[in-house]
């Protein structure tokens, strides 16, 4: 079991200071796209990226990231490619957290043992597989710990009884899902999401990050004091889904690339 | 074999796992629900009033018990083993899927749901959630791929009149696959108030295994038809496989009699050399879908591929988990029937007992005219008839009418 510490136990060593969690997915439209996106929300302050691997079922996510998920298969986007782009942003010098969002089936073709080994050598720092249970983690677990790998815990307002089991178990940080449902934007955030919020921070010893629906500076602002870092996802890739032909042009790309920076620094700062 | 008989008994495990298959691979906000499901189910089956309730609906509602035919003219046509018949197609709504519609609607509003949703493919399922829903008083949703939308529009129709809210799914294939996609998707939004009634023995624990023991009463009836008419068991059993709830409901109960040979049937489409078939065991590889890990038709990424069948029933890249498990174990053979012989073993069974079948059954006629051939006379040879064809009459003109043009 190694004990080195991750990237993302550096970043949340300092709880008082909020992180900022963009997602996107790998690939859509473009994997240069990807790389200049990330690249640029971290200059907008960006901690941790949360790279999408596309997957033909992505059954937690909602229409827009389902989407990208199409753009991106259609470009033959497979995990190996989002291995490759998380060692050329690491040549490239960058230094935030980067954690895959993927789903079960592709890690387990791909090989488990494998798959953390890779994560580890080219330069990630952990996953989230919304897939996959505590109940059935147990495999990835423990190759994720020989390789220095946090598998990112879920727990929903739905579990209940197991925010304690989850929390005690959780490594990294725990991914609380702030609503009911896939991923997407939402108008309104829960009534009861304080609470719920409050619960989970106090049934673990490991920082929070809030996602699912959160997708303007004045929701990030609601969730903030009652979380370690909040996550925004679709708001983002319907951002790159609108410039997405410019994206695709390189003359265009920069200036889309800024377009999207700028939000991103909006959802950022909203966090401080 | 004396292994498997004695491993046989305590599938699926308590975490829902038949042997290394099964499971429960969902998001975490539908953890809670599961469990709560498992729950209540146990309480359920061991509760008299439960049973009693679920067997009246059964016997009064469903028309249970389904006789047993013996296919005299089939059996002559073919010449080889007797071919009796599991009539699951008299069924009220037509098919073996009323039997589990029944026991999981009793369910829902044991625990105080007032909606229930379904995943349809050939329609059949969503017919049998619909009629369910009318008859206990709940709310209903079908989801059902646009693909499959055009080809049943019949059941559609039958679903709309009997009150349910078709909603199409327009992702992927646009087929049973996405269709369950978008149920789930819908459940994990409306978790609280809705209770999925799943069409198959496939998804995440307890429902591979609450469906094959709402299922199994086909066998369980069949084998005490078979023992009553003829005063032995069965030689063989065909059933065909698309999720495999008909076959698990029908093989089950005869899993320890190790003279009855089980077969089940698979859609090789276009044909298993093409990549136009949904024959999942044969061609497939163990992988992860719709919360189960299971035999499933992928990429090598591991990106779940579109499966092809002329039966909307069949046409399903998954499996349920213990047919993989049954698989492995060698308990039950798994082969496959393309749609020009499912097509000719319709006209068939027309022909020679005047019944339609479901495209889906008639795979399981077209293996069991092959393998009764090969029998001598005096062996028995059981298919369970799942379904009737009515929903397909227009999928079989279309076919037999642009048969010789292709």
């Amino acid at each position: 079991m190694a004990t080195v510490l991750n990237r993302i136990d550096q970043l949340f060593a300092d709880r008082d200071r909020k992180r900022f969690i963009p997602f996107l997915t790998v690939g859509d439209p473009s994997i240069e796209a990807t790389f200049q996106l990330v690249k640029a929300m971290v200059e907008a302050g960006a901690d941790l990226i949360e790279l999408g691997v596309p997957y033909s079922d992505p059954l937690a996510d909602g229409p827009t990231i389902q989407r990208a998920s199409e753009r991106a298969l259609k470009n033959g986007v497979t995990i190996g490619d989002a291995l490759q782009l998380v060692k050329r942003l690491r040549e490239s010098g960058m230094e935030a957290s980067v954690v895959l969002f993927t789903y079960f089936n592709p890690v387990l073709q791909y090989g488990i043992e494998r798959f953390f080994a890779d994560l580890a050598a080219y330069g990630a720092d952990g996953v989230v597989i919304p897939d996959l249970p505590i109940e059935e983690n147990g495999p990835a677990v423990t190759a994720a710990k020989q390789h220095g790998i946090h598998v990112i815990s879920l727990v929903a307002p739905t579990s209940s009884s197991r925010i304690n089991t989850i929390g005690e178990q959780a490594t990294g940080f725990l991914y609380c899902v702030s609503s009911l449902g896939v991923t997407g934007a939402r108008a309104d955030l829960r009534e009861d999401l304080a609470d719920f919020l409050e619960r989970v921070k106090a049934s673990t010893s490991v920082p929070t990050a809030v996602g699912f629906g959160i997708s303007t500076p004045d929701q990030v602002r609601a969730v903030a004091p009652h979380t370690n870092g909040v996550i925004v996802g679709s708001a983002i890739v319907q951002q790159i889904e609108e410039h997405a032909e410019q994206l695709k042009d390189p003359k265009q790309m920069p200036q889309a690339v800024e377009k999207i920076k700028t939000f991103v620094h909006q959802l950022a700062s909203a966090l401080q | 074999m004396n292994n498997i008989q004695t491993t046989t008994r305590v599938v699926p495990d308590e975490n829902g796992r038949f042997g290394a298959f099964g499971g429960k691979f969902i998001p975490e906000t539908l953890m809670n629900a599961v469990t709560e499901l498992e729950i209540a189910f146990e309480e359920a089956r061991r509760d008299p009033a439960f049973v009693q309730e679920l067997n009246g609906l059964l016997s009064e509602y469903a028309g249970r018990p389904t006789p047993l035919t013996y296919a005299e003219r089939l059996t002559n046509e073919v010449g080889g083993a007797q071919i009796y018949l599991k009539r699951e197609d008299l069924n009220h709504t037509g098919a073996h899927k009323l039997n589990n519609a029944l026991g999981q609607a009793l369910l829902a509003k044991r625990m105080g749901k007032k909606s229930i949703i379904a995943e349809t493919g050939a329609g059949q399922h969503g017919v049998a959630s619909a009629t369910v829903a009318a008859k206990l008083g709940l709310s209903c949703k079908v989801f059902m791929g646009e693909e499959d939308i055009r080809r049943q529009s019949l059941n559609v129709f039958r679903m709309k009149l009997l009150g349910a809210e078709v909603i199409p799914a327009v992702s992927g294939s646009r087929t049973l696959k996405d269709a369950t996609n978008e149920a789930i998707r819908h459940w994990v939004s409306h978790v609280d108030e809705t209770f999925y009634v799943i069409g198959s023995v496939v998804g995440p624990h307890p429902y591979p295994y609450m469906v094959r023991e709402f299922q199994k009463i086909i066998g369980e009836e069949t084998r005490s038809q078979v023992l009553q008419m003829l005063r032995r068991l069965p030689d063989e059993v065909v059933a065909c496989v698309g999720g495999g709830s008909n076959a698990i409901g029908m093989f089950y109960p005869f899993i320890q009699d190790e003279s009855v040979a089980l077969r089940g049937v698979e859609a090789a489409g276009k044909g298993i050399d093409t990549e136009k078939h949904a024959a999942t065991l044969t061609l497939g590889r163990p992988g992860v879908i719709h919360g189960s890990l299971t035999y499933l038709l992928q990429d090598e990424c591991g990106q779940v591929q579109e499966a092809h069948s002329i039966s909307a029933g069949l046409d399903y890249p998954g499996v349920g988990p213990e047919h993989a498990y049954l698989k492995d174990s060698g308990r039950v053979t798994y082969t496959s029937v393309t749609d020009a012989e499912a097509l000719e073993a319709v006209q068939v069974l027309c022909q020679t007992e005047g019944i339609i079948p479901a495209l889906e059954s008639a795979h399981a006629i077209a293996e069991a005219i092959k393998r009764a051939k090969e029998m001598s006379s005096d062996k028995i040879l059981v298919i369970c008839l799942s379904g009737r064809g009515d929903k397909d009459v227009l999928t079989i003109q279309e076919a037999l009418t642009t048969e010789g043009g292709e």
